[in-house]
């Protein structure tokens, strides 16, 4: 047995981004597979989850964990590598705050499973077949983990040490994170391993965004010319820069796209999205009902804007229509 | 709309919870004249008094709700009266995206109401509060730490993921119908 320290590395509900964001280091992966004994990694390596069972409590240095919770199967191979794991990393956007997953919390399971399995345009299921939880063939039977009705944040599964944010995380971001435990230069359990300053801080376009904005229409990216030079939010364009942690070095911002807030709200924030509703209600212009909506209605799709990533994680967690409860449903 | 009375039985005296965020300047006062007045309004209503209806942030609503509200009411200044003079044009706008996010999140739009209410306005004061505790009594409990609680059933107690026992119970059945 190696000295050296163990870590694993898992997904959940995940796009396989945050997998590939580790190639990102390019050849510095090779100090770090050199620095580190890695015992866990089920999109790279052949390690199965008896292997994990049979392994002393807290004995792997650090999990990183990417993906929201949305399974069974999913809520349990986070348990266990949190009993495993002397500290559980947060990695990405949908780890931290649900992510892009985590917009499904904006319906209920069974217009999920309806829309899916019989509804969608693309599907022929004549017979309304839903996958079974458990199938008995030739006396044996096949299991499925279940569909949870919500899409959770990691840390409200299991407790988390670290969060590493970004959709996916930088790849200077990851070393620095590896280079510190490898020092055990961690900071205090609970922190982002990121600045805990908003992203207008380091973005090259700040010394262009006036104090005050008086924004009368606000311009989806597609639909217009964007000042490569200018502050994107003086130019009507909804940008997350305000609201969001920096860290990521103004990446699309960089490339002439807005920030849609990969890297959540900074620790003074409790919620991005109302903290972003606040700041750009205050810099649009009107007076009166009328022209305040007709203004507001440039912004087409609010929550999907302003909870990109942070759904689950949000004051609200989810749509409040759920059909157990069904007296919101005049809305 | 669902006949059945909200939490009927034990509970059926439930009586819906509002936070009203008030300017210091105009419906703070307000308020407090109707209670000088000894107007009756409805007593259960939280009053947190801010000094400018553009100082609430819209955090402090959804706070509000993710605490047990069951709805929120904010009060301020008439149009040109606001003694920061801009404050509640910007507590206007911010309350119409609001507006359309908790619509977007299924939250009745009688949970959420803005209001101008000058300081000698007492009586509005009243009507407004008692109009939106009927309303709400008809739409029944938001209870955001109740649905909480349920949601989170299916995560199991104790650790344990009862999801995984529920497949084994079921897998031995199936097996024994086989
Ligand atoms: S709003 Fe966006 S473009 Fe403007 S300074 Fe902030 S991050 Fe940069
Ligand atoms: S600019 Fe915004 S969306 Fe883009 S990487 Fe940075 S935090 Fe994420
Ligand atoms: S002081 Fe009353 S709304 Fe600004």
């Amino acid at each position: 047995m190696s000295e050296k320290p163990k870590i694993g590395m898992y997904w959940c509900a995940s796009c396989g981004g945050c997998e590939e964001s580790v190639v990102d280091l390019a050849e510095g992966i090779l100090d770090v597979v050199a620095a580190v004994d890695i015992v866990f990694w089920p999109v790279a390596m052949d390690f199965k989850r008896a292997d994990i069972e049979a392994m002393p409590d807290g004995s792997i240095a650090a999990t990183f964990i990417n993906g929201a919770v949305r399974t069974s199967e999913q809520l349990e191979m986070v348990r266990l590598l949190r009993q495993k794991s002397a500290a559980v990393i947060a990695y990405g956007s949908c780890a931290q705050m649900g992510g892009i997953p985590g917009l499904a919390n904006q319906k209920d399971r069974e217009d999920i499973l309806r829309y899916v399995y019989e509804e969608s345009p693309t599907v022929e299921n004549a017979a309304q077949i839903r996958p079974q939880r458990t199938h008995g063939v030739n006396g044996a039977t096949a299991t499925l983990p279940s569909f949870h009705g919500n899409v959770r944040t990691l840390d409200q599964v299991i407790p988390v040490e670290y969060y590493l944010p970004g959709c996916p995380p930088t790849p200077r971001l990851l070393a620095a994170a590896v280079q510190a435990l490898l020092e055990g230069a961690l900071p205090a359990a609970g922190s982002v391993l990121a600045p805990d300053t908003a992203l207008c801080e380091e973005c090259p376009r700040r010394d262009s965004k006036p104090e005050e904005l008086h924004i009368d229409q606000f311009h989806r990216p597609h639909a217009v010319h964007i000042d490569a030079e200018r502050c994107l939010l003086a130019q009507g364009v909804v940008c997350m820069g305000p609201a969001t942690r920096g860290g990521c070095e103004a990446v699309c911002v960089q490339g002439n796209m807005p920030c849609t807030g990969c890297f959540g709200p900074t620790s003074r924030v409790k919620d991005q999205g109302a903290k972003m509703l606040s700041s750009l209600a205050a810099n649009s212009a009107g007076e009166e009902d009328a022209a305040i909506t007709g203004v507001l209605e440039s912004i087409p799709d609010p929550l999907g804007t302003l909870y990109r990533y942070g759904l689950p994680a949000s004051m609200l967690h989810r749509s409040l229509s759920d059909t157990n409860r069904s007296k919101e449903q005049s809305t | 709309m669902n006949m059945q009375q909200p939490n009927s039985g034990e509970d059926a005296a439930w009586r819906p919870r509002i936070v009203a965020f008030f300017c210091n300047w105009c419906t703070y006062t307000a308020a407090d004249l109707a209670g000088v007045s000894r107007m009756k309004y409805a007593p259960n209503t939280r009053i947190v008094r801010v000094m400018c209806s553009g100082r609430i942030d819209p955090q402090f609503v959804l706070d509000a709700f993710r605490h047990g509200a069951d709805g929120v009411l904010i009060g301020g200044c008439h149009p040109g009266d606001c003694h920061y003079s801009e404050g509640n044009y910007k507590a206007l706008r911010r309350y119409h995206l609001l507006r359309r996010l908790l619509a977007d999140m299924g939250v009745a739009e009688q949970r959420f109401r803005l209001e101008w209410i000058s300081a000698s306005e007492g009586d509005k004061v009243k009507s407004v509060i008692d109009q939106m505790v009927a309303q709400l009594q008809e739409l029944g409990p938001l209870d955001l730490p109740g649905r909480r609680a349920d949601w989170d059933a299916e995560l199991g107690e104790n650790g344990e993921d009862d999801l995984t026992a529920g497949i084994a119970a079921e897998a031995a059945e199936e097996v024994s119908h086989v």
